[in-house]
């Protein structure tokens, strides 16, 4: 129920607020009623027909970052 | 995938799994509660639970919409698609939960009943549109990720006037459920078997996506007042498991604080669009019944004066039905966290999900469907 996807918006529809996203090459239309600027090419979580945010690149990368600090302190 | 393999890989996950046993200490027990039923089924169909030390053990929250929905929620839906005329439109979820007497809105939609489908709320829009002489009801479930969407037809539907249409609201708040879950008295064990004595859980895996909408900052007072560290964490396989380090660490180090993996896609102020658009529409309802938890007070939201014309229940006169669930089953004990799956004698011989006799045996998201989907041929968990 609660499930979001990570979606690369790929055409936007500003006369209805509506985005088509991409999500592992299957196209799914997305409201973009929850979420302010919003561009072609960013990614966003889709849950129930809507983007809920924005996923945020750089902070995407800090995490594994982290998995792998976690990787290194686990090396026997 | 971008966002998702990235998070799913194995090496990764053996490697967090060797740090998170050198970070246990091994004279105590962690008990971890994932709150959100995305969680559990993460753990049960990664097999995350295989890959801890004894001492960490999961405990399965009350975050399952369907779950907690109370029967008598369920009976009312199945009045209302009964009803002459009614269009009632429904996320699938919600289909297979038992109502009172063995009836479901699968069986009432077999009877005739007019049920629909829906993946999204613009769906249920655009059949009332669709159909001008029928009315066109959306049974509307789900914690704050799935309030916003609601919130956006409700405005939608005043501004086309959109006299054939209503919500019946069931939408509930997750940090009322945490706070009942915390304040609930230590509870025994009751023929578990277990080794502790009480139901205390040391800490929280806090929601994915829900919290992408309320942000992290709403849980701040739980890890204040009650002493637990909380760690926001995303639903993929090594989200869940940095974040049990994260909380380990925590423990270990007597801290307890809000900590945020999923920072990705979770902010402190949360999306303060979709809170906006929430408040405008909603307001809070006095008190509320989960199933498991009971009534808890200011848990759950209906629509507010301004919007009242589009509220099913005023329009239908819904009556409150006091339901009690299946004889056997122990959704409730589950939901507060004090029982497993396995504790359950109803467990896949005659609750499966083909044909289940309690909530947490239909979403995917609920603690007994997880277990039987992934768990019944290997160890207790
Ligand atoms: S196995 Fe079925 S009957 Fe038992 S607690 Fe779970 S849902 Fe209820």
């Amino acid at each position: 129920m609660c499930l979001a996807l990570p979606a690369q918006i790929i055409a936007i529809d500003t006369a209805t607020n509506m985005a088509t996203a991409s999500i592992d090459n299957v196209k799914v239309e997305v409201s973009l009623a929850l979420v302010d600027d919003v561009a072609l090419g960013d990614y966003v979580l889709v849950h129930v027909g809507y983007a809920l945010n924005k996923i945020d690149e750089e902070e995407a990368l800090k995490t594994l970052a982290l998995f792998a600090e976690a990787g290194l302190m686990s090396v026997p | 995938m971008k966002y998702i393999s990235e998070f799913r890989q194995h090496d990764l996950a053996l490697q967090l799994a060797r740090a998170i046993a050198q970070t246990v200490s091994p004279d105590r027990h962690y008990r971890l509660m994932e709150f959100c039923g995305g969680h559990t089924h993460a753990i049960f169909r990664y097999g995350i639970q295989d890959l801890m030390p004894d001492n960490v053990e999961f405990i399965h929250g009350p975050g399952c919409p369907v779950c907690v929905l109370p029967t008598g929620r369920i009976d009312n839906a199945i009045q209302l698609a009964e009803q002459q005329g009614v269009i009632l439109c429904t996320y699938a979820d919600v289909l297979r939960v038992p109502a009172t007497g063995r009836h479901s809105l699968l069986k009432a939609k077999a009877n005739g009943g007019d049920i629909r489908m829906v993946y999204s709320t613009q769906d249920a829009l655009k059949i009332a549109r669709d159909n001008p002489t029928r009315q066109v009801v959306f049974f509307a479930i789900g914690f704050e990720t799935t309030t916003p969407p609601t919130a956006v037809i409700i405005q939608q539907a005043q501004a086309e006037r959109l006299g054939n249409f209503s919500v019946f609201c069931n939408h509930v708040l997750t940090p009322a459920a945490m706070g009942a879950i915390l304040d609930a008295p230590l509870s025994p064990l009751a023929n578990t078997g277990r080794a502790s004595p009480n139901l205390s859980i040391d800490a929280f895996l806090g929601p994915s996506h829900v919290s992408t909408i309320i942000g992290s900052q709403p849980y701040q007072r739980f890890a204040k007042c009650y002493a637990k560290p909380i760690v926001i964490a995303g639903f993929e396989p090594l989200d869940v498991m940095q974040s049990v380090l994260m909380l380990i660490r925590q423990l270990n180090e007597g801290r307890h604080e809000v900590e945020n993996e999923y920072s990705r896609a979770v902010t402190p102020q949360g999306n303060l669009k979709a809170q906006a658009l929430m408040r405008e529409v909603f307001e809070l309802r006095p008190q509320f019944e989960w199933r498991g938890l009971g009534l808890i007070a200011d848990s759950a939201l209906t629509l507010k004066a301004d919007y009242a014309g589009f509220d099913a229940e005023q329009r239908f006169n819904l009556p409150a039905i006091q339901a009690s669930d299946t004889k056997g089953c122990e959704c409730s004990a589950i939901l507060r966290g004090v029982k497993k799956p396995q504790d359950c004698k109803l467990l896949g011989t005659v609750c499966t999900p083909e044909n289940p006799m309690g909530s947490c045996m239909v979403s995917s998201e609920g603690a007994c469907a997880a277990y039987w989907s992934y768990r019944r041929n290997g160890a207790a968990g």
